[in-house]
Formats: C-alpha cells, structure tokens, sequence
C-alpha cells in the first residue's frame, strides 16, 4: 500500500499528489513513469513521476481526470492509499550538457516535461521552456517551471495568459531567435505531432514522450506497441522517449481510440455509483 | 482380484453448450471413489516408466498406491516431497506426452494409460481442501543464507519452496501485482482457477518465502543490488514478451497478441468489465492466429466473452498441431473452427483505422525444416477473406527484456535467452543461476518447475560452498 501524504487541486479536473513510494523515489530519473493501480477491481495506468523526494521517499504525479481511473484517483486524499505502484518505468531521458534546449509541455504534459527541464537545467543547459494550455487555469506547475528556465514562455488558445495562440507559434519566435542544440515536446498527440512538424522545418532534434495505451508497462504484452521508423516498438521498455519525426502519428493517434466506448461505459456507471453514494 | 477396465475411468466435465460461455473451469476432477477406481488400473511397475518420463520424477506407482488403499495424507505427502505446485500440474501438464505416453497399461493392446495427470489433481485438491498449511514446520535454527528469486511463475515458485525447506531466507521479486507468472496471467480460469494457483502460492509462501509484488528488477531494484544484498539469485523472469507477424495492417485496432488479450482476461479479469475497470473487446468474429495451448486458450475466451464465430488459423495441419489433444478437443466441443495449412498475409481495414477482415493465403506442406516438421510453403492465388473484428496473435513469445537490457554482463544465447548449464541453472556470473523459459524459451510449467528443483541444489551447494572459504572481507 502507497500512502498519499500531499494532495492538491490545480484546476478543475486536474490533481498532484506525493505519495510514499522510497524505492521508486530512489531510482527514478526524469522521463520516467509508474504503473498505477488504486484497488482490486482497478485497471492499470500509467503516470509520469513529475517529481521526487529521495530524503523522505516520496513521488510526485500529476494527472488530468480522464476516464474513471483518474476520476476515482481524483477522489482521494491525504492519508488514502493506493494498493499497487511499480516502476521508475522506462527509459529516462538522456540527461546532459547539449548546450541550449527548448522544451514544450502541453497541457497536463506540463507535469512530464518538469523533471526534465530540472534534469537539463542541473545538467548545465540554457534551458527554454514553452507551456502552452487551453487557458489560463490550464497552465500548471508555471513557478516550478520558472525556477529551472532561463526563459519561459506560456501561450493559451484563448490569450488569457501569456501569448495568444498556439505552442507551435512560439516555437517559432524561439527558434528564430536562438541557435536550439535539441528540444523535447510532450503534451496531447495533436500537439507533439505539430511540434513534430514545426522542429523538422529547422532540422532541429525533437524528443516526445508517447503515452499509448499499457496494461503491464514492463513490455510483456504489446499493447503499447508504435511504429518507429517503419519498426515496432513498445512504448513502455523502449520508450516512452521517441525521436518525433520517426512516429508513425497518424497510426499512433488511431490507436488512442481503441476503447472509447468501453471506456464511456466504464465512466457513465461509475458516475451513476457517486449520485446515488451521494444520495 | 479385480478386472482392469480398459478405458481410463470417466471424468466429469461441464456440458460443452454451458461452459462456452462461462469461465468456470472444465474439467471437474475426480471423485474419491472414482479416483480408487482409477488407481486400481496401475500395475505398480517395478522401474516404472512413468517416473522416468516425469521432469521431476514424482515416485507415481507410489502416490496411485496410497489413494487405492484409500490414505490421501500419505498420497499427499508423497506427491509433496517431487513438487510444490500438484494441483497446477495435475491440471496443465501435457501428460499425455509425458508419463502416461509411456506407461505400460496403456502400451498393452486395447488399454488405455492410467490417467496419472487427474489422479495427481485429486490428491492435490484433497490436500488444498484438507490440510492446514499455516501449521507447516518452520525450524529456529539460523538460515543459511539469503536467496534472492526474480519472477514468481513456476520456476521461481520451486526454487523458493525448495530453499525454504533447505533453510534458507528467501525473496521472491515480482513485477505485476499478483505472483504466480503465466499460471496468473496466461492460462485462463477455465483451465486452471485463479483460486488454486493462489492455494497453492500459501502453501509456498507458508514454508517461509517471502514475495515482494510491484518490484521490477532492474528498474526498482537493480541486479548490483541484488548481488551485493543476497548470497544467490535465480533469474525465472519467463518468456512473456509477444512477437508479431509483423503483416500489414498489425496496427489497426481489433489486433492483439496473445499476451495481451489474456493479460488483460486473466490479470485484470476484463471478462468482468465493467465490474472491473480493465475493457477487453466484445467481438463477433474472432481470428487467433497459431496452433499452440496459447492459441486455444485465447479462442476458447474469445467464445466465452460472447463472440458468435470464433476460428483457427493454423499454417500446418492437425497433426502437427503443438497443442495438448485434450485441449483441441475442448476447442472443437465449444464450437471453435478450424483453417488449416493457411497463414494469414494481411490484417484489413475498415477505413477508420479498425480491423474488419484477415486476408489469408492457403499453404502446403513441404520438405521437412530444421525442427523435423515439414515446412509450410503457400500456395500462389489462393488468397482468402475471413471477416474479423479481432484477431489475436499467438505465434510464440520471447525473452522478456526488462531485466536483461540493464545486465549486459550475463551472457545470453543467439536467441536472446539466459545461457545457463541445463544441469545445474549455473550461468556465465557465479552465484547467478537462471531457469525456466527465459533460459529455454516458451516450454512447459513442469520443465520451469524441474530447472527451480535442479537449481535448489545447485544454490545450496553454491552458498556452503562459499560460506566455507570466506573470500577476503569487504572493506
Ligand atoms: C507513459 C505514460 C505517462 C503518462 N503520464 C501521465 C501523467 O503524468 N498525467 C496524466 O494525467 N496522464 C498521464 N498519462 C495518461 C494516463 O495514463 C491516462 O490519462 C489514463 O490511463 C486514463 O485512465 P482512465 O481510466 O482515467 O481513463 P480511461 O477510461 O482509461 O480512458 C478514457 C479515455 O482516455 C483515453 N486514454 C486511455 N489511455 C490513455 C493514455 N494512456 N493516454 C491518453 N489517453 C488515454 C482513451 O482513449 C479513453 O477514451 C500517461 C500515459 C502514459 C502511457
Ligand atoms: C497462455 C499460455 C498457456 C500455457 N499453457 C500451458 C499448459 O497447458 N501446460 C504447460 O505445461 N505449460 C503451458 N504454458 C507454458 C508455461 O506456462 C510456461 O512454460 C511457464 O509458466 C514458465 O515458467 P517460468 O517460471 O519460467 O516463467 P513465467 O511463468 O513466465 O513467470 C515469470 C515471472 O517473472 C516476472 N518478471 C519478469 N521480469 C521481471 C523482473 N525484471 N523483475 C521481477 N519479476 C519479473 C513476470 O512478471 C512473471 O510473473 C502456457 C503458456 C501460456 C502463455
Ligand atoms: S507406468 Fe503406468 S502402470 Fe506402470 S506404474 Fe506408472 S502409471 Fe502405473
Ligand atoms: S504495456 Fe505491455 S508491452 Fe508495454
């Protein structure tokens, strides 16, 4: 059992926890992920370690509520416990000094890029940090941000904070401006595909983080699998970190969708379950 | 003196039109008498045949005795001192290839074997119903050493029970959440209840081991660690990792492997969505590709999660079909087809990215290949269209990596697996031994289980040996 020993609300339907895993505090390194489970009925899921306190032995997640996995995760609180929590889970991102850096985090990917930013800022790089979200409210963790950027720049769809307009629009400035030595993208499909598209025009080196769908999270049943420059892959030993122009995005978008209807109904009776709980 | 019946003594099982589509188990073992019936069969063969064949040459004339002279404790105690898991074996090992395939009742004219397998299953189950394994013996005296086992399917579960019982301190790490390997998340409910394998894990875990769940070698823990905290280690990590095909259209939604489809089943119990969280797809027609127990056991849960047609792909024919007999026979009862000598070459789409057909093409057999089997070779123009919403691949599994890629110091086959001495689980770093399927590739639970009996010894041989000549202290 994993004990829950901070939680907070960011926006309306999104969370950050610490919760006591030591061994998993001890050896997680940024690009890292944990496979998740909250009780005996619950499903698997994996979430980025956002964070993590090796003194007192303890992981950071941050998570959207999607489907009824986060929601019921949503739902607990200082003191809870989770029943299952394994990893640091795949490769972690390759830490060192590339020189100046532009990293990309959209919307909840906010919470996986900020281990790297701190990674590549304590490795020694200049470190440019775009978050960009649907508004305001959306952009999270931006002073953890700060605190490891030398610049930062926050975009939102509808201008309410930052500039008005699309990541990939400050991309651009940035990369006008400044001589970039690599860059890290992750947020949702959409976004890492276009960001994908947006380095390429410069030949600049783009990394994303693929979140597909796992069941095991330690490569024994292909459920994670992506086609990475023309090969299979798993997303969960051999990633999640791939190069973004070697994904096959449209393949990889398409099976994102593998359980729309199942997931519906799974979220529809577990709402159902919390009106009538609550009377 | 009594007349042999010719015919192994009928077994109860669940009417074909039921069980197709629940997943309680099949096969409803025997009664005690029935089980009396059937121990009488045996002709107590001196040098018995069927020990020989038995990869932990379980002392059968022995245990069949007791249960005809009606004493199940001592045919429990019997079949205890050969294997830690009985009810497991006496339900998924391929007996008919093994002990019975040699036993001298059935190579007599018009006789049938003794059924060996289900009179091991009726022992087992009595001593699970019966006996009190917290009481089992745990000596004071200090242990005399600590052993680290990595993965808890059979091979590790055997190694543990049997260093516990040596005295030693012994750690079980698990990756998933729940122990017991393939036994957990491979082989359905209907073949091998959950309920049992976690019986049987008690009675392991009630000699001593301890099993630590959610830690991946590797990752969580790494194999310095283990080295420097542990006297030895047995790496029985398995074979879990999926291949594929690799055919056009392996990404469109609809195509498992086998792996997934009953990871998901099994593990996560997905059959039971949406009391549990974990969704499987409901289809209508199913396609599983391969001949294997693998491949049976996916199409025969694809019929029991309510698909209306459910068929075989197979590129060679029912001869060569790897699968136990019992288990096709279970197939064609529960209403799964059959496509022989024909290979799939194309997964289609149905325009929005899921899958609603599998071209195939018609193969013949050839000359016979490295392994002795005659080689399939397709036939040109023969392509056929079956329609499908999902189709599962069960062409075989490899090495499971998790812990492999982070120790490139141990020494590994052409084919990816651990190379260990087949004699001893010794590999290429000492007090590293290693069995099961991730030294063999994909075998059977009493192979697993034999290379965790042989390693037992070789470990404890290993740690006296080193407590006796102390290497220069540590500084
Ligand atoms: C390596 C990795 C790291 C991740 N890190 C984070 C993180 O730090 N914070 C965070 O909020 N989320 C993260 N995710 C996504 C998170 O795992 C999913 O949001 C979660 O599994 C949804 O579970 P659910 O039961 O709530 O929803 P479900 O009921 O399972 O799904 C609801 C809908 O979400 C979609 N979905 C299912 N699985 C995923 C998935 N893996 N990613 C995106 N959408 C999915 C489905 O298509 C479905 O329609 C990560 C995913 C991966 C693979
Ligand atoms: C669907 C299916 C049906 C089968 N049917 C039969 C049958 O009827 N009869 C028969 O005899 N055989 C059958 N087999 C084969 C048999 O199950 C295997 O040969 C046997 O389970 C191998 O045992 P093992 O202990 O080597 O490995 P496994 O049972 O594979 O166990 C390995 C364990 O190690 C864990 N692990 C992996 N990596 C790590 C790590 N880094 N750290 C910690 N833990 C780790 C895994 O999670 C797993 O639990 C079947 C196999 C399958 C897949
Ligand atoms: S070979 Fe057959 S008849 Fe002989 S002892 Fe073994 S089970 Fe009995
Ligand atoms: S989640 Fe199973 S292989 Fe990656």
């Amino acid at each position: 059992m994993y004990k829950i020993t901070k939680s907070e609300q960011l926006s309306k339907n999104e969370y950050d926890f610490w919760i006591e895993a030591p061994r998993i505090a001890k050896k997680a390194k940024p690009g890292q992920f944990v496979m998740l489970r909250i009780n005996e009925m619950g499903e698997r899921i994996p979430l980025t370690i956002a964070d993590t306190d090796d003194s007192s032995g303890k992981i950071r997640l941050v998570f959207q509520v999607i489907g009824k996995t986060t929601a019921e995760l949503g739902k607990l609180t200082i003191g809870d416990t989770i029943l299952d929590l394994t990893g640091p889970l795949g490769m972690p991102t390759e830490i060192k000094n590339y020189g100046t850096v532009m990293i990309v985090g959209g919307g909840v990917g906010i919470a996986a890029v900020f281990p790297i930013i701190k990674g590549l800022k304590k490795a020694g790089n200049r470190v440019i940090t775009i978050l960009g979200a649907k508004t305001a409210e959306l952009v999270i963790l931006q002073e953890e941000c700060r605190q490891y950027s030398d610049e930062l720049i926050i975009t939102t769809d509808d201008g309410t904070k930052g500039m008005k307009g699309l990541v990939t629009d400050a991309m651009e400035q940035v990369i006008a401006n400044e001589t970039i030595n690599s860059s890290w993208a992750i947020g949702p499909s959409m976004m890492m595909k276009f960001c994908t598209m947006t380095a390429a025009k410069y030949e600049l080196p783009l990394y994303v983080s693929l979140n597909p769908i796992m069941i095991d999270g330690t490569g024994m049943c292909g459920g994670c699998r992506v086609t990475i420059d023309g090969s299979i892959k798993f997303a969960c030993v051999d990633g999640p970190e791939f190069k973004g122009t070697e994904v096959n995005w449209d393949e990889f978008i398409s099976r994102m969708k593998q359980y729309k209807t199942e997931e519906e109904t799974c979220l529809v009776d577990y709402q159902k379950v919390q009106v009538i709980n609550r009377g | 003196m009594v007349r042999r019946s010719r015919t192994k003594t009928p077994i109860a099982e669940q009417d074909p039109a039921i069980r197709k589509s629940n997943f309680d188990e099949v096969c409803l073992g025997y009664t005690l008498e029935e089980g009396a019936a059937e121990a009488v069969r045996c002709l107590q063969c001196k040098e018995a045949p069927c020990i020989a064949s038995c990869p932990v040459m379980i002392d059968i004339p022995g245990f069949i005795l007791a249960i005809k002279k009606g004493n199940m404790q001592e045919a429990a105690d019997i079949l205890g001192k050969y294997t830690n898991l009985p009810a497991i074996c006496g339900r998924v090992c391929p007996q008919e290839k093994q002990c019975e395939q040699v036993c001298k009742l059935g190579l007599a004219k018009n006789f049938e074997p003794v059924a060996i397998g289900k009179l091991e299953r009726l022992v087992a189950d009595w001593a699970l119903e019966n006996q009190d394994f917290s009481k089992c013996i745990q000596n004071n005296e200090a242990k005399i050493g600590r052993i680290a086992v990595i993965g808890s399917g059979p091979s590790g579960l055997t190694v543990a029970g049997d260093l516990a019982k040596m005295n030693y301190e012994v750690i079980i790490y698990e990756a998933l959440h729940d122990s017991g390997g393939v036994l957990t998340y491979g082989i359905p409910e209907f073949r091998l209840p959950k309920r049992i394998v976690k019986k049987e894990i008690e009675s392991i875990e009630a000699l001593g081991v301890t099993i630590e769940t959610n830690v991946v070698v590797g990752k969580t823990i790494t194999m310095d660690e283990v080295m420097n905290e542990f006297d030895a280690c047995y790496i029985s990590v398995g074979a879990g990792a999926p291949n594929f095909m690799g055919i056009p259209g392996t990404a469109l939604n609809g195509v498992y492997s086998s792996s997934e489809y009953l990871t998901r089943i099994n593990l996560m119990h997905s059959y039971e969505f949406p009391k549990f969280d974990t969704p499987i797809k409901r289809s209508k027609n199913v396609v599983v590709i391969g001949g294997g127990n693998v491949a049976m056991d996916a199409a025969r849960s694809a019929k029991r999660l309510g698909a209306d047609h459910v068929s075989i792909v197979y590129r060679r024919s029912l001869e060569e079909l790897p699968a136990r007999i019992e288990e096709y026979h279970h197939s064609v009862e529960e209403d799964i087809d059959y496509h022989w000598l024909s290979n799939p070459v194309e997964y289609m789409n149905n325009g929005v990215g899921d899958l609603n057909g599998v071209k195939c093409v018609k193969m013949e057999l050839g000359e016979p290949d490295e392994s002795g089997r005659r080689r399939p070779v397709p036939i040109k123009n023969s392509e056929f269209i079956i329609e499908a919403d999902t189709v599962i691949e069960a062409i075989g599994q490899g090495s499971n990596k998790v812990l492999l890629s982070t120790f490139p110091e141990l020494k590994l086959t052409k084919w990816g697996y651990i190379e260990a001495d087949p004699k001893t689980g010794t590999t290429s770093i000492p007090g590293v031994f290693a069995g099961g399927d991730i030294v063999t590739g994909a075998a059977t639970v009493i192979l697993a289980m034999g290379a965790g009996k042989i390693a037992a010894v070789e470990i404890d041989n290993y740690v006296r040996e080193k407590n006796k000549t102390p290497v220069t202290t540590k500084v």
